[in-house]
Protein backbone atom coordinates (compact mmCIF):
# COMPACT_ATOMS: atom_id res chain seq x y z
CA UNK A 1 0.00 0.00 0.00
CA UNK A 2 0.92 3.23 -0.80
CA UNK A 3 2.41 5.72 1.98
CA UNK A 4 0.36 8.98 2.62
CA UNK A 5 3.67 10.62 4.54
CA UNK A 6 7.16 9.82 4.43
CA UNK A 7 9.48 12.24 6.08
CA UNK A 8 13.40 11.49 5.53
CA UNK A 9 15.95 13.29 7.74
CA UNK A 10 13.77 16.16 8.33
CA UNK A 11 15.38 19.35 10.10
CA UNK A 12 14.97 22.44 11.55
CA UNK A 13 16.71 25.27 12.97
CA UNK A 14 14.80 28.40 13.79
CA UNK A 15 16.31 31.85 13.61
CA UNK A 16 18.86 31.96 17.21
CA UNK A 17 20.03 28.64 16.76
CA UNK A 18 17.09 26.30 18.37
CA UNK A 19 17.26 22.81 16.56
CA UNK A 20 13.57 22.25 16.53
CA UNK A 21 13.73 19.12 14.57
CA UNK A 22 16.91 16.84 15.07
CA UNK A 23 16.62 15.14 11.29
CA UNK A 24 13.48 12.80 12.19
CA UNK A 25 12.46 10.00 9.67
CA UNK A 26 9.01 9.06 9.67
CA UNK A 27 6.51 6.93 7.41
CA UNK A 28 2.82 7.16 7.53
CA UNK A 29 0.92 4.49 5.91
CA UNK A 30 -2.17 4.87 3.16
CA UNK A 31 -5.46 4.81 5.67
CA UNK A 32 -3.95 4.63 8.95
CA UNK A 33 -4.70 6.41 12.13
CA UNK A 34 -1.61 7.40 13.25
CA UNK A 35 -0.80 9.67 16.26
CA UNK A 36 1.95 12.18 16.89
CA UNK A 37 2.91 12.45 20.52
CA UNK A 38 5.41 14.32 22.52
CA UNK A 39 5.39 16.96 25.35
CA UNK A 40 4.95 20.51 24.85
CA UNK A 41 8.19 21.94 22.63
CA UNK A 42 8.94 18.66 21.29
CA UNK A 43 8.69 19.41 17.39
CA UNK A 44 5.37 17.96 16.68
CA UNK A 45 4.20 21.42 15.61
CA UNK A 46 7.13 22.07 13.70
CA UNK A 47 6.65 18.68 12.10
CA UNK A 48 2.82 19.60 10.65
CA UNK A 49 4.21 23.24 9.69
CA UNK A 50 6.70 21.83 7.74
CA UNK A 51 4.59 18.77 5.98
CA UNK A 52 1.81 22.07 5.60
CA UNK A 53 4.27 24.65 4.29
CA UNK A 54 3.61 26.82 7.01
CA UNK A 55 6.92 26.47 8.10
CA UNK A 56 10.33 26.51 5.74
CA UNK A 57 12.69 23.43 6.38
CA UNK A 58 15.97 23.31 6.83
CA UNK A 59 16.82 19.97 5.76
CA UNK A 60 15.24 16.87 5.04
CA UNK A 61 12.54 15.54 2.59
CA UNK A 62 8.96 14.80 2.71
CA UNK A 63 6.75 13.17 0.61
CA UNK A 64 2.97 13.19 0.76
CA UNK A 65 1.66 9.77 -1.71
CA UNK A 66 4.78 10.26 -3.17
CA UNK A 67 5.04 13.77 -3.84
CA UNK A 68 7.81 15.59 -2.94
CA UNK A 69 7.07 19.20 -1.42
CA UNK A 70 10.16 20.82 -2.67
CA UNK A 71 9.51 19.41 -6.33
CA UNK A 72 5.58 19.19 -6.62
CA UNK A 73 4.56 21.58 -3.43
CA UNK A 74 0.72 22.33 -4.92
CA UNK A 75 -0.16 18.56 -5.58
CA UNK A 76 1.32 17.43 -2.41
CA UNK A 77 -0.66 20.01 -0.83
CA UNK A 78 -3.77 19.25 -2.39
CA UNK A 79 -3.93 15.67 -0.62
CA UNK A 80 -3.97 17.71 2.81
CA UNK A 81 -6.62 18.50 4.97
CA UNK A 82 -5.26 20.68 8.22
CA UNK A 83 -6.82 21.54 11.61
CA UNK A 84 -4.28 23.56 13.12
CA UNK A 85 -4.20 24.55 16.89
CA UNK A 86 -5.27 28.01 16.74
CA UNK A 87 -8.13 29.31 15.27
CA UNK A 88 -7.14 30.53 12.00
CA UNK A 89 -10.40 31.82 10.27
CA UNK A 90 -11.92 35.05 9.78
CA UNK A 91 -13.52 35.72 13.10
CA UNK A 92 -15.59 38.41 10.86
CA UNK A 93 -17.06 35.91 8.28
CA UNK A 94 -20.13 33.72 8.16
CA UNK A 95 -19.32 29.93 8.48
CA UNK A 96 -20.50 29.58 5.24
CA UNK A 97 -18.02 31.96 3.85
CA UNK A 98 -15.19 30.65 5.34
CA UNK A 99 -16.00 26.97 3.90
CA UNK A 100 -16.85 27.81 0.79
CA UNK A 101 -13.79 30.66 0.42
CA UNK A 102 -11.69 27.52 1.41
CA UNK A 103 -12.70 25.28 -1.00
CA UNK A 104 -12.76 28.01 -3.56
CA UNK A 105 -8.76 27.73 -2.75
CA UNK A 106 -8.55 24.00 -3.87
CA UNK A 107 -10.51 24.60 -7.40
CA UNK A 108 -13.77 23.60 -6.11
CA UNK A 109 -16.53 25.44 -7.80
CA UNK A 110 -19.43 27.45 -5.59
CA UNK A 111 -22.22 25.55 -6.24
CA UNK A 112 -20.44 22.11 -5.43
CA UNK A 113 -18.77 23.76 -2.25
CA UNK A 114 -22.62 24.84 -0.68
CA UNK A 115 -23.33 21.04 -1.31
CA UNK A 116 -20.20 20.24 0.76
CA UNK A 117 -20.72 22.81 3.00
CA UNK A 118 -23.82 21.64 4.05
CA UNK A 119 -23.14 18.16 4.23
CA UNK A 120 -20.41 18.32 6.86
CA UNK A 121 -21.83 21.55 8.60
CA UNK A 122 -24.76 19.27 9.23
CA UNK A 123 -22.45 16.48 10.28
CA UNK A 124 -21.00 18.51 12.70
CA UNK A 125 -24.13 20.10 14.31
CA UNK A 126 -23.13 23.50 12.83
CA UNK A 127 -26.06 23.77 10.34
CA UNK A 128 -27.84 26.25 12.49
CA UNK A 129 -24.90 28.52 12.68
CA UNK A 130 -24.22 28.61 9.41
CA UNK A 131 -24.40 32.29 8.63
CA UNK A 132 -23.32 33.43 11.98
CA UNK A 133 -20.34 35.33 12.20
CA UNK A 134 -17.49 32.98 13.45
CA UNK A 135 -16.29 34.79 16.12
CA UNK A 136 -19.90 34.29 17.98
CA UNK A 137 -19.52 30.39 17.97
CA UNK A 138 -18.10 28.55 21.45
CA UNK A 139 -14.69 27.30 21.10
CA UNK A 140 -15.92 23.43 20.41
CA UNK A 141 -17.96 24.93 17.62
CA UNK A 142 -15.12 26.48 16.32
CA UNK A 143 -13.21 23.63 16.63
CA UNK A 144 -16.02 21.44 14.62
CA UNK A 145 -15.94 24.34 12.42
CA UNK A 146 -11.82 24.08 11.09
CA UNK A 147 -12.63 20.29 10.91
CA UNK A 148 -15.00 21.25 8.27
CA UNK A 149 -13.31 23.54 6.77
CA UNK A 150 -10.15 20.94 6.02
CA UNK A 151 -12.70 18.61 4.64
CA UNK A 152 -14.35 20.88 1.94
CA UNK A 153 -11.53 19.95 -0.71
CA UNK A 154 -11.91 16.07 0.36
CA UNK A 155 -8.19 15.88 1.40
CA UNK A 156 -7.08 12.21 0.98
CA UNK A 157 -4.75 12.90 4.90
CA UNK A 158 -6.45 14.82 7.83
CA UNK A 159 -4.06 15.67 10.01
CA UNK A 160 -5.33 17.10 13.25
CA UNK A 161 -2.67 19.08 15.55
CA UNK A 162 -5.00 19.03 19.69
CA UNK A 163 -8.38 18.76 17.51
CA UNK A 164 -10.04 18.78 21.46
CA UNK A 165 -7.90 21.15 23.28
CA UNK A 166 -10.68 22.51 25.31
CA UNK A 167 -13.66 20.33 24.23
CA UNK A 168 -15.72 18.93 26.57
CA UNK A 169 -15.73 15.77 27.07
CA UNK A 170 -19.30 14.84 25.68
CA UNK A 171 -18.16 16.65 22.36
CA UNK A 172 -14.52 15.27 22.38
CA UNK A 173 -16.40 11.52 22.36
CA UNK A 174 -18.46 12.75 18.95
CA UNK A 175 -15.49 13.84 17.46
CA UNK A 176 -13.82 10.84 18.02
CA UNK A 177 -16.82 9.10 16.37
CA UNK A 178 -16.52 11.09 13.51
CA UNK A 179 -12.71 10.67 12.97
CA UNK A 180 -13.24 7.18 13.38
CA UNK A 181 -15.96 7.38 10.37
CA UNK A 182 -13.76 9.49 8.10
CA UNK A 183 -10.87 6.67 8.66
CA UNK A 184 -13.38 4.02 7.67
CA UNK A 185 -14.05 5.83 4.88
CA UNK A 186 -10.35 5.46 3.87
CA UNK A 187 -8.71 9.19 4.93
CA UNK A 188 -5.72 8.67 6.47
CA UNK A 189 -5.57 10.55 9.84
CA UNK A 190 -2.62 11.78 11.17
CA UNK A 191 -3.05 13.53 15.18
CA UNK A 192 -0.92 15.12 17.81
CA UNK A 193 -3.10 15.08 20.91
CA UNK A 194 -2.35 15.90 24.60
CA UNK A 195 -4.70 13.59 25.43
CA UNK A 196 -3.01 10.25 25.53
CA UNK A 197 -6.24 8.52 26.39
CA UNK A 198 -7.50 9.72 22.84
CA UNK A 199 -4.40 8.42 21.18
CA UNK A 200 -4.67 4.89 22.65
CA UNK A 201 -8.13 4.81 21.95
CA UNK A 202 -7.96 6.30 18.31
CA UNK A 203 -4.74 5.14 16.98
CA UNK A 204 -3.51 2.18 14.89
CA UNK A 205 0.18 3.76 14.84
CA UNK A 206 2.30 6.02 16.98
CA UNK A 207 5.35 8.14 16.86
CA UNK A 208 6.58 9.94 20.13
CA UNK A 209 8.90 12.34 19.41
CA UNK A 210 11.26 14.17 22.23
CA UNK A 211 13.26 17.35 21.82
CA UNK A 212 13.07 16.81 18.27
CA UNK A 213 13.93 13.27 17.34
CA UNK A 214 11.67 10.16 17.12
CA UNK A 215 12.00 7.93 20.52
CA UNK A 216 9.75 5.71 19.16
CA UNK A 217 7.59 4.61 16.30
CA UNK A 218 5.41 1.21 15.96
CA UNK A 219 2.18 0.17 16.22
CA UNK A 220 0.24 1.28 19.01
CA UNK A 221 -0.48 -2.85 20.42
CA UNK A 222 3.26 -3.79 20.42
CA UNK A 223 4.17 -0.31 22.10
CA UNK A 224 1.59 -1.26 24.96
CA UNK A 225 2.51 -4.76 25.22
CA UNK A 226 5.97 -3.25 26.32
CA UNK A 227 3.88 -2.22 29.42
CA UNK A 228 5.64 -4.24 32.01
CA UNK A 229 3.34 -3.88 35.07
CA UNK A 230 -0.66 -1.61 35.33
CA UNK A 231 -1.49 -0.11 38.79
CA UNK A 232 -4.97 -0.17 39.34
CA UNK A 233 -7.18 1.15 42.19
CA UNK A 234 -9.85 -0.42 43.89
CA UNK A 235 -12.27 1.24 46.03
CA UNK A 236 -13.63 -1.46 48.56
CA UNK A 237 -16.79 -1.50 50.40
CA UNK A 238 -15.99 0.34 53.34
CA UNK A 239 -16.51 -1.97 57.16
CA UNK A 240 -14.95 -4.72 54.95
CA UNK A 241 -12.20 -7.20 56.34
CA UNK A 242 -8.42 -5.98 55.77
CA UNK A 243 -7.47 -6.94 51.82
CA UNK A 244 -3.85 -8.65 51.89
CA UNK A 245 -3.13 -9.89 48.39
CA UNK A 246 -0.11 -12.63 48.16
CA UNK A 247 2.36 -12.22 45.27
CA UNK A 248 1.35 -8.65 44.19
CA UNK A 249 2.47 -5.52 45.11
CA UNK A 250 0.08 -3.59 47.05
CA UNK A 251 -0.29 -0.62 49.00
CA UNK A 252 -3.36 0.41 50.99
CA UNK A 253 -4.20 3.97 50.39
CA UNK A 254 -6.58 4.84 53.33
CA UNK A 255 -9.58 2.18 54.96
CA UNK A 256 -11.26 1.67 51.59
CA UNK A 257 -9.09 2.81 48.70
CA UNK A 258 -6.23 -0.38 47.93
CA UNK A 259 -3.58 -0.07 44.30
CA UNK A 260 -2.27 -2.86 43.47
CA UNK A 261 0.57 -3.42 40.75
CA UNK A 262 -0.34 -6.23 38.22
CA UNK A 263 2.86 -7.38 36.30
CA UNK A 264 2.32 -8.27 32.96
CA UNK A 265 2.11 -12.01 33.36
CA UNK A 266 -0.32 -11.79 36.22
CA UNK A 267 -3.92 -12.03 35.58
CA UNK A 268 -6.57 -9.71 37.02
CA UNK A 269 -8.47 -12.32 38.17
CA UNK A 270 -6.33 -13.69 40.53
CA UNK A 271 -6.71 -10.44 42.23
CA UNK A 272 -10.11 -11.11 42.73
CA UNK A 273 -9.99 -14.82 43.51
CA UNK A 274 -7.97 -13.70 46.36
CA UNK A 275 -10.05 -10.62 47.70
CA UNK A 276 -13.35 -12.87 47.08
CA UNK A 277 -11.92 -15.43 49.59
CA UNK A 278 -10.92 -12.87 51.96
CA UNK A 279 -14.21 -11.66 51.93
CA UNK A 280 -13.44 -8.44 50.75
CA UNK A 281 -16.22 -6.54 48.29
CA UNK A 282 -14.81 -4.06 45.40
CA UNK A 283 -17.37 -1.44 44.79
CA UNK A 284 -15.17 -0.38 41.95
CA UNK A 285 -11.73 -0.60 40.23
CA UNK A 286 -9.97 2.12 37.44
CA UNK A 287 -6.17 2.29 36.18
CA UNK A 288 -4.14 4.69 38.46
CA UNK A 289 -3.12 6.29 35.04
CA UNK A 290 -3.61 5.82 31.37
CA UNK A 291 -1.38 2.85 30.41
CA UNK A 292 0.13 4.67 27.21
CA UNK A 293 0.40 7.34 29.47
CA UNK A 294 3.25 5.56 31.44
CA UNK A 295 4.91 5.05 28.80
CA UNK A 296 4.78 8.31 27.35
CA UNK A 297 6.43 9.30 30.82
CA UNK A 298 9.14 6.33 30.31
CA UNK A 299 10.29 7.44 26.88
CA UNK A 300 10.48 11.43 27.33
CA UNK A 301 12.66 10.52 30.11
CA UNK A 302 10.09 12.85 32.60
CA UNK A 303 9.51 15.55 30.29
CA UNK A 304 6.34 15.18 29.78
CA UNK A 305 5.28 17.06 32.51
CA UNK A 306 2.50 19.73 32.67
CA UNK A 307 -0.71 19.90 30.66
CA UNK A 308 -0.14 16.24 28.76
CA UNK A 309 -0.04 14.00 31.70
CA UNK A 310 -2.20 16.38 34.21
CA UNK A 311 -4.75 16.71 31.03
CA UNK A 312 -4.71 12.85 30.48
CA UNK A 313 -5.26 11.96 33.77
CA UNK A 314 -8.35 14.82 34.21
CA UNK A 315 -9.45 12.86 31.09
CA UNK A 316 -9.27 9.41 32.26
CA UNK A 317 -10.53 9.66 36.51
CA UNK A 318 -13.08 12.29 34.69
CA UNK A 319 -14.55 9.36 32.84
CA UNK A 320 -13.95 6.71 35.38
CA UNK A 321 -10.99 5.35 33.92
CA UNK A 322 -10.96 3.12 31.08
CA UNK B 1 -2.24 22.81 -10.83
CA UNK B 2 -4.58 23.09 -13.62
CA UNK B 3 -5.54 26.48 -14.98
CA UNK B 4 -9.30 25.80 -13.73
CA UNK B 5 -8.40 25.01 -10.79
CA UNK B 6 -5.96 28.14 -10.17
CA UNK B 7 -9.32 30.63 -12.25
CA UNK B 8 -11.59 29.07 -9.39
CA UNK B 9 -8.81 30.14 -6.60
CA UNK B 10 -8.30 33.31 -8.08
CA UNK B 11 -12.14 33.74 -8.00
CA UNK B 12 -12.41 32.97 -4.71
CA UNK B 13 -9.31 35.05 -3.38
CA UNK B 14 -11.30 38.08 -5.79
CA UNK B 15 -14.49 37.31 -4.19
CA UNK B 16 -13.70 37.48 -0.47
CA UNK B 17 -11.45 40.75 -1.30
CA UNK B 18 -14.47 42.42 -2.91
CA UNK B 19 -17.22 40.57 -0.05
CA UNK B 20 -15.01 42.38 2.66
CA UNK B 21 -14.86 46.06 1.94
CA UNK B 22 -18.96 45.51 0.59
CA UNK B 23 -19.41 44.34 4.20
CA UNK B 24 -18.15 47.19 5.60
CA UNK B 25 -18.98 49.77 2.99
CA UNK B 26 -19.81 52.12 5.90
CA UNK B 27 -15.89 52.48 6.76
CA UNK B 28 -14.59 51.59 2.88
CA UNK B 29 -16.82 53.62 0.26
CA UNK B 30 -18.56 56.35 2.20
CA UNK B 31 -15.72 58.28 3.83
CA UNK B 32 -13.83 58.89 0.18
CA UNK B 33 -17.08 59.96 -1.11
CA UNK B 34 -17.56 62.59 1.73
CA UNK B 35 -13.57 63.61 1.60
CA UNK B 36 -14.18 64.37 -1.78
CA UNK B 37 -17.12 66.07 -1.72
CA UNK B 38 -15.04 68.33 1.00
CA UNK B 39 -12.50 69.13 -1.62
CA UNK B 40 -14.85 69.86 -4.06
CA UNK B 41 -16.78 72.48 -2.17
CA UNK B 42 -13.82 73.68 -0.56
CA UNK B 43 -11.49 73.91 -3.50
CA UNK B 44 -13.96 73.71 -6.36
CA UNK B 45 -16.68 76.38 -5.64
CA UNK B 46 -15.03 78.36 -2.66
CA UNK B 47 -11.68 79.19 -3.55
CA UNK B 48 -11.34 77.65 -6.95
CA UNK B 49 -14.02 80.55 -8.13
CA UNK B 50 -11.04 82.77 -7.29
CA UNK B 51 -7.92 81.25 -8.67
CA UNK B 52 -9.27 81.13 -12.27
CA UNK B 53 -7.89 78.93 -14.56
CA UNK B 54 -5.13 76.53 -14.91
CA UNK B 55 -3.44 75.01 -18.06
CA UNK B 56 -6.72 76.26 -20.16
CA UNK B 57 -9.41 75.11 -17.65
CA UNK B 58 -11.14 76.50 -14.93
CA UNK B 59 -10.15 75.36 -11.96
CA UNK B 60 -12.67 72.64 -10.78
CA UNK B 61 -12.24 70.82 -14.19
CA UNK B 62 -8.80 70.79 -14.00
CA UNK B 63 -8.35 69.03 -10.49
CA UNK B 64 -11.40 66.74 -11.12
CA UNK B 65 -9.28 64.26 -12.83
CA UNK B 66 -6.49 64.49 -9.91
CA UNK B 67 -9.07 64.11 -7.12
CA UNK B 68 -10.29 60.98 -8.45
CA UNK B 69 -6.94 59.78 -9.05
CA UNK B 70 -6.26 60.60 -5.92
CA UNK B 71 -9.19 58.39 -4.12
CA UNK B 72 -8.48 55.46 -6.66
CA UNK B 73 -4.39 55.57 -5.33
CA UNK B 74 -5.73 55.71 -1.95
CA UNK B 75 -8.05 53.14 -1.73
CA UNK B 76 -6.40 50.31 -3.80
CA UNK B 77 -3.43 51.05 -1.69
CA UNK B 78 -5.12 51.03 2.08
CA UNK B 79 -7.67 48.05 0.87
CA UNK B 80 -4.77 45.46 0.08
CA UNK B 81 -2.29 46.90 3.04
CA UNK B 82 -5.84 46.30 5.83
CA UNK B 83 -6.85 43.09 4.50
CA UNK B 84 -3.70 41.23 3.60
CA UNK B 85 -1.82 42.86 7.24
CA UNK B 86 -5.34 41.59 8.50
CA UNK B 87 -5.09 37.99 7.33
CA UNK B 88 -1.64 38.03 8.80
CA UNK B 89 -2.91 38.82 12.30
CA UNK B 90 -6.04 36.51 12.35
CA UNK B 91 -3.64 33.66 10.57
CA UNK B 92 -6.33 33.22 8.10
CA UNK B 93 -3.82 33.78 5.50
CA UNK B 94 -3.04 30.01 6.16
CA UNK B 95 -5.93 29.15 4.58
CA UNK B 96 -4.56 29.93 1.40
CA UNK B 97 -0.43 29.21 2.34
CA UNK B 98 -1.77 25.45 2.93
CA UNK B 99 -4.10 25.29 -0.51
CA UNK B 100 -2.45 24.02 -4.07
CA UNK B 101 -2.92 28.03 -4.71
CA UNK B 102 0.72 29.53 -6.58
CA UNK B 103 1.54 32.45 -4.81
CA UNK B 104 1.12 34.40 -8.16
CA UNK B 105 -2.69 33.73 -7.63
CA UNK B 106 -2.83 35.32 -4.03
CA UNK B 107 -1.08 38.10 -5.61
CA UNK B 108 -3.04 39.06 -8.63
CA UNK B 109 -6.46 38.17 -6.09
CA UNK B 110 -5.49 41.17 -3.63
CA UNK B 111 -4.50 43.22 -5.91
CA UNK B 112 -7.69 42.72 -7.97
CA UNK B 113 -9.72 43.29 -4.44
CA UNK B 114 -7.49 46.47 -4.13
CA UNK B 115 -7.96 47.69 -7.59
CA UNK B 116 -12.00 46.55 -7.69
CA UNK B 117 -12.29 48.92 -4.73
CA UNK B 118 -9.76 51.74 -5.81
CA UNK B 119 -11.76 52.01 -9.16
CA UNK B 120 -15.33 51.65 -7.38
CA UNK B 121 -14.32 54.68 -5.45
CA UNK B 122 -12.95 56.13 -8.51
CA UNK B 123 -16.36 55.82 -10.06
CA UNK B 124 -18.51 56.91 -7.11
CA UNK B 125 -16.07 60.30 -6.92
CA UNK B 126 -16.82 60.62 -10.51
CA UNK B 127 -20.65 60.51 -10.04
CA UNK B 128 -20.27 62.69 -7.21
CA UNK B 129 -18.29 65.29 -9.32
CA UNK B 130 -21.16 65.75 -11.73
CA UNK B 131 -22.62 67.87 -9.12
CA UNK B 132 -20.41 70.26 -8.93
CA UNK B 133 -18.82 70.19 -12.94
CA UNK B 134 -19.38 69.08 -16.75
CA UNK B 135 -16.99 66.25 -17.02
CA UNK B 136 -15.54 66.17 -20.62
CA UNK B 137 -13.50 63.01 -21.80
CA UNK B 138 -10.79 63.62 -24.41
CA UNK B 139 -10.00 59.59 -24.50
CA UNK B 140 -11.62 57.35 -22.89
CA UNK B 141 -9.07 54.78 -23.39
CA UNK B 142 -6.51 56.75 -21.67
CA UNK B 143 -8.36 56.88 -18.77
CA UNK B 144 -9.38 53.16 -18.08
CA UNK B 145 -5.54 52.36 -18.89
CA UNK B 146 -4.47 54.77 -16.12
CA UNK B 147 -6.62 54.22 -13.75
CA UNK B 148 -6.16 49.81 -13.73
CA UNK B 149 -2.35 50.24 -13.77
CA UNK B 150 -2.49 53.17 -11.60
CA UNK B 151 -4.36 51.29 -8.75
CA UNK B 152 -2.39 48.25 -9.62
CA UNK B 153 0.58 49.82 -8.91
CA UNK B 154 -0.66 50.89 -5.05
CA UNK B 155 -2.38 47.67 -4.52
CA UNK B 156 1.08 45.99 -5.00
CA UNK B 157 2.40 48.85 -2.77
CA UNK B 158 -0.40 47.80 0.00
CA UNK B 159 0.50 44.50 -0.12
CA UNK B 160 4.31 44.66 0.26
CA UNK B 161 3.66 47.08 2.77
CA UNK B 162 1.13 44.66 4.88
CA UNK B 163 3.93 41.89 4.19
CA UNK B 164 6.49 43.46 6.34
CA UNK B 165 4.19 45.19 8.44
CA UNK B 166 4.34 43.97 12.24
CA UNK B 167 0.89 46.11 13.67
CA UNK B 168 -1.91 47.88 12.45
CA UNK B 169 0.25 50.84 13.04
CA UNK B 170 2.94 49.61 10.57
CA UNK B 171 0.19 50.02 7.72
CA UNK B 172 -0.51 53.42 8.28
CA UNK B 173 2.42 55.04 8.53
CA UNK B 174 3.23 54.52 4.90
CA UNK B 175 0.18 56.43 3.46
CA UNK B 176 0.78 59.20 5.96
CA UNK B 177 4.17 59.57 5.51
CA UNK B 178 4.77 59.12 2.01
CA UNK B 179 1.58 58.47 0.08
CA UNK B 180 -0.38 61.68 0.97
CA UNK B 181 2.72 64.36 0.65
CA UNK B 182 3.16 62.39 -3.15
CA UNK B 183 -0.11 62.90 -4.10
CA UNK B 184 -0.59 66.34 -3.04
CA UNK B 185 2.76 67.72 -4.69
CA UNK B 186 1.73 65.29 -7.78
CA UNK B 187 -0.11 67.73 -9.29
CA UNK B 188 -3.56 67.31 -7.80
CA UNK B 189 -3.96 70.63 -7.47
CA UNK B 190 -1.66 72.44 -9.60
CA UNK B 191 0.40 72.38 -12.84
CA UNK B 192 3.91 71.65 -12.23
CA UNK B 193 4.58 73.97 -15.10
CA UNK B 194 3.72 76.46 -12.33
CA UNK B 195 6.37 75.70 -10.13
CA UNK B 196 10.41 76.91 -10.33
CA UNK B 197 12.57 74.73 -12.66
CA UNK B 198 14.39 73.22 -9.81
CA UNK B 199 11.46 72.06 -8.43
CA UNK B 200 10.16 70.92 -11.54
CA UNK B 201 12.80 68.73 -12.11
CA UNK B 202 12.48 67.27 -8.31
CA UNK B 203 8.40 66.33 -9.07
CA UNK B 204 9.93 64.22 -12.08
CA UNK B 205 10.89 61.83 -9.23
CA UNK B 206 7.37 61.67 -7.69
CA UNK B 207 5.40 58.80 -9.49
CA UNK B 208 2.26 60.38 -9.01
CA UNK B 209 2.86 63.19 -11.06
CA UNK B 210 3.04 60.59 -14.13
CA UNK B 211 -0.31 58.81 -12.96
CA UNK B 212 -2.00 62.19 -12.77
CA UNK B 213 -0.80 63.84 -15.81
CA UNK B 214 -1.79 60.35 -18.07
CA UNK B 215 -5.41 60.81 -15.92
CA UNK B 216 -5.77 64.42 -16.67
CA UNK B 217 -4.93 63.73 -20.11
CA UNK B 218 -8.04 61.31 -21.02
CA UNK B 219 -10.26 63.62 -19.67
CA UNK B 220 -8.68 67.18 -20.70
CA UNK B 221 -6.06 66.71 -23.17
CA UNK B 222 -3.28 68.25 -21.29
CA UNK B 223 -0.15 66.67 -19.82
CA UNK B 224 2.96 67.99 -18.18
CA UNK B 225 4.64 64.96 -19.11
CA UNK B 226 4.67 62.95 -22.30
CA UNK B 227 2.36 60.19 -22.24
CA UNK B 228 4.80 57.66 -23.03
CA UNK B 229 7.16 58.10 -19.97
CA UNK B 230 3.79 58.23 -18.10
CA UNK B 231 2.58 55.00 -19.23
CA UNK B 232 6.74 53.65 -18.76
CA UNK B 233 6.93 54.59 -15.69
CA UNK B 234 3.56 53.23 -14.37
CA UNK B 235 4.76 49.85 -16.12
CA UNK B 236 8.49 50.10 -14.53
CA UNK B 237 6.28 50.51 -11.02
CA UNK B 238 4.27 47.59 -11.97
CA UNK B 239 7.06 44.96 -12.77
CA UNK B 240 9.04 45.93 -10.04
CA UNK B 241 6.19 45.73 -7.22
CA UNK B 242 5.21 42.46 -8.31
CA UNK B 243 8.00 41.24 -8.56
CA UNK B 244 8.95 41.85 -4.99
CA UNK B 245 5.69 41.14 -4.14
CA UNK B 246 6.42 37.68 -5.39
CA UNK B 247 9.86 37.43 -4.08
CA UNK B 248 8.56 38.14 -0.48
CA UNK B 249 5.53 35.31 -0.72
CA UNK B 250 7.62 33.08 -2.27
CA UNK B 251 10.28 33.19 0.68
CA UNK B 252 7.83 33.23 3.14
CA UNK B 253 8.58 36.47 4.46
CA UNK B 254 6.14 37.67 7.45
CA UNK B 255 4.67 34.62 6.86
CA UNK B 256 6.71 31.37 7.19
CA UNK B 257 8.93 30.72 10.01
Amino acid sequence: MQNALEIAGLRKVYKGGFEALKGIDLTVKQGDFFALLGPNGAGKSTTIGIITSLVNKTGGKVSVFGYDIDEKLEIAKSFIGLVPQEFNFNQFESLITILVNQAGYYGVERKLAHQRAEKYLKQLDLWDKRDNSARMLSGGMKRRLMIARALMHEPKVLILDEPTAGVDIELRRSMWEFLRKLNEQGITIILTTHYLEEAEMLCRNIAIIDNGIIVKNTDMKSLLATLDVETFILDLALGGPKASLSGFCTRQIDDHTLEVDVKKLQSINEVFTQLTEQGVSVQSMRNKSNRLEELFVHLTGGNASGSSVSDSKTSSSAQGGN
Amino acid sequence: MSASVNRIALKSILYKEVHRFMRIWVQTLVPPAITISLYFVIFGELIGARIGQMGGFDYMSFIVPGLIMMSVITNSYSNVASSFFSAKWQRNVEEMLVAPVPNWVIVAGYVGGGMTRGILVGLIVTLISLLFVDIQIHNIWVIIATVCLTSAVFALGGLINAIFAGSFDDISIIPTFVLTPLTYLGGVFYSISLLPEFWQGVSQLNPIVYMINAFRYGFLGISDVSLTVAFGVIGIFIVSLFTIAMTLITKGIGLRT
